[in-house]
């Protein structure tokens, strides 16, 4: 049976990728997964041996076929997202905004919008040190970026299979919306590392509460608890009174800042306490998946 | 004039600047608070907006009367996110897969598809002492933030200057978000981290041609990679902020540090009179 994964939390920042990277070094049989597609980090820790490299088809876009365009602007009175703008009398599709819902190339009388497909990014089956490593890059202004995390996601499964890994180790995106979602859907076990600040805490509610709202079970810990102690005792609080077990406090620790900028995961930086709570933290984590 | 605050890496500061900016500002010019981090909103903590506003935002999905309806599929087969389908004598609709695009009912030959709106957040208006502040919020479980962010950007006021925090990440909501600024802060860390993703956030305003430059905050931490990205690509450093730990104390309280650093005020001063400089040479 193939476990999953994923760290989150809500606001950026919180230390997701320095904690995934030393998962990574902790663990054994096991795929990493990188599905912050569009700022990926966790590459400059496990510095991957690419593999394979595949382009990502997110979506279609409209384009406009000039010579048989009359100008006529019903594809612009149509689109609801703006992405048609009317330059030098010409009808022109602005990219980034288009989202391919094709309603243009539906009424365009003259049939002059076709949907081209759109390569919106890669993605990448690595080798590391760590094991198989599973990642991605969101092309620049690009969307669908649930989508990717979701193919990402798919592969990671399948070279789990092959290879006989019972464990995927997934490193979330921030925020809520499409790509978090993406990411947590259908996993064993989400682990939300916030910071004791309200941002923090106002983020964690509302990650934990999507995480909840698909049926995931949520664990927190807390990084640079020592920032500020009563908003840690308010974390614990809450996360008592929701009955989320929280799996470790991490004091705040310029070696976290160090194993960075020499690019490895800092259980491989340090022997020091740090180390021995992010040990405990995965621990933890290992038992709550059984 | 819009001057939006994005990043690319998460937690670099994005919101401790956009709201220390904005009060800054307040106190010699009309200043407008917008927060398009519509998934995670967290400037109100700092800038306290009385609230007098609340806008239920939705977006229009199809309903559809079975009565007109001949099960003929067309609905299904134009809508490109796949959210509605016909299964024999069946329709059904997928909410959160749809965008909004009309599609449907546009095209459907019996005129049997009409449009609900389907709420997916609320837009919150209010006064923060002189600030305009507006923000939105995704309700949880919602897939899109990109039509909340719109809403949000439609309350803009062209006579104040318009600050606006964007999400981190530099897909869909955060290009929603700076889309049509003036000027583009982007915030980072002297971290490999940081810098690997100022080169993603870098791309995207160059993309949609924005003119930008870069705060790096905690300045001291880290290597010195960011700064030399910056003088090699010829990025204005706009302003460095160091390490300090009250700044951090005074961010895990919701207390803006100008309030307790009132010299940084003249230095986000100037910062405003720098961007318009910067704005100018580039027209």
């Amino acid at each position: 049976m193939i476990k999953q994964i994923v760290i989150i939390s809500g606001k950026g920042g919180t230390g997701k990728t320095v904690l995934t990277a030393s998962f990574a070094s902790l663990a054994s049989n096991k795929v990493i997964v990188d599905c912050d597609v569009d700022a990926s980090n966790l590459h400059l820790l496990l510095h991957p041996d690419v593999k394979e490299k595949h382009e990502f088809y997110g979506g279609k876009k409209a384009y406009i076929i000039q010579e048989k365009c009359v100008q006529c602007g019903e594809c612009k009175e149509v689109c609801r997202f703006n992405a048609i703008k009317e330059e030098n009398n010409l009808m022109i599709v602005d990219p980034i905004s288009c989202e391919g819902c094709a309603v243009c190339s539906y009424v365009c009388p003259e049939k002059a919008i076709e949907m081209r497909d759109n390569i919106s990014g890669e993605w990448y089956i690595s080798e590391t040190k760590y094991g198989p490593f599973v990642h991605a890059k969101l092309g620049i202004a690009e969307e669908n970026s649930g989508k990717l995390v979701t193919e990402v996601r798919k592969n990671a499964r399948s070279i789990a299979e092959k290879n006989n890994l019972n464990l995927i180790i997934i490193d979330g995106p921030p925020g809520i919306g499409c790509p978090v979602i993406a990411s947590l859907s259908g996993v064993d076990l989400a682990l939300v590392v916030t910071e004791p600040t309200l941002s923090g805490i106002h983020d964690m509610e509302r990650v934990v509460n999507v995480a909840r709202h698909f049926k995931v079970k949520v664990v927190c810990c807390i990084n640079k608890y020592d920032l500020n102690i009563d908003n840690t005792r308010k974390i614990g609080n809450w996360c008592n009174k929701e009955n989320i077990p929280v799996i470790g406090k991490i004091p705040y620790s310029e070696e976290m800042i160090e194993s960075m900028v020499q690019g490895i995961p800092v259980v491989e930086y340090t022997t020091n306490n740090i180390t021995k709570i992010i040990q405990l933290i995965w621990k933890n984590m290992l038992e709550l998946l059984v | 004039m819009i001057i939006s605050i994005a990043s690319g890496k998460g937690g670099t500061g994005k919101t401790t600047i956009a709201v220390n900016f904005a009060l800054s500002l307040c106190e010699s010019y009309p200043v407008q608070f917008l927060d398009c981090d519509v998934e995670e909103p967290n400037a109100h903590f700092f800038l306290k907006p009385n609230i007098s506003f609340h806008t239920d935002i939705g977006i229009p999905i199809p309903e559809v009367d079975e009565r007109k309806c001949t099960y003929c599929g067309k609905c299904a087969e134009v809508c490109a996110y796949n959210a509605i389908a016909v299964i024999k004598q069946n329709v059904l609709i997928f909410p959160e897969l749809c965008h909004g695009c009309g599609g449907c009912a546009l095209l459907c030959p019996e005129k049997a598809i009409t449009e609900k709106n389907r709420v997916i957040g609320v837009r919150e208006f209010g006064m923060a002492d002189s600030i305009q502040f507006v923000h939105g919020k995704l309700n949880i479980g919602e897939p899109m933030p990109t039509p909340l962010i719109r809403e949000v950007k439609r309350c803009i006021n062209p006579t104040r200057i318009i600050i606006a925090d964007a999400p981190p990440g530099t897909s869909c909501p955060m290009i929603e978000s700076i889309k049509e600024s003036d000027f583009c802060i982007l915030v980072t860390e002297p971290t490999p981290f940081g810098l690997n993703d100022l080169k993603l956030a870098v791309g995207v305003v160059r993309k949609l041609r924005i003119p930008f430059g870069v705060i790096i905050n905690r300045a001291d931490i880290g290597d010195k990679k960011v700064e030399e990205y910056c003088i090699e690509k010829k990025i204005p450093i706009l302003m460095s902020i160091p390490m300090d730990k009250e700044i951090a104390i005074a961010y895990s309280k919701g207390v803006p540090f100008v309030f307790e650093k009132p010299e940084w005020k003249e230095k986000f001063i100037e910062l405003y009179k720098n961007i318009k400089i910067l704005i100018q040479k580039n027209d």
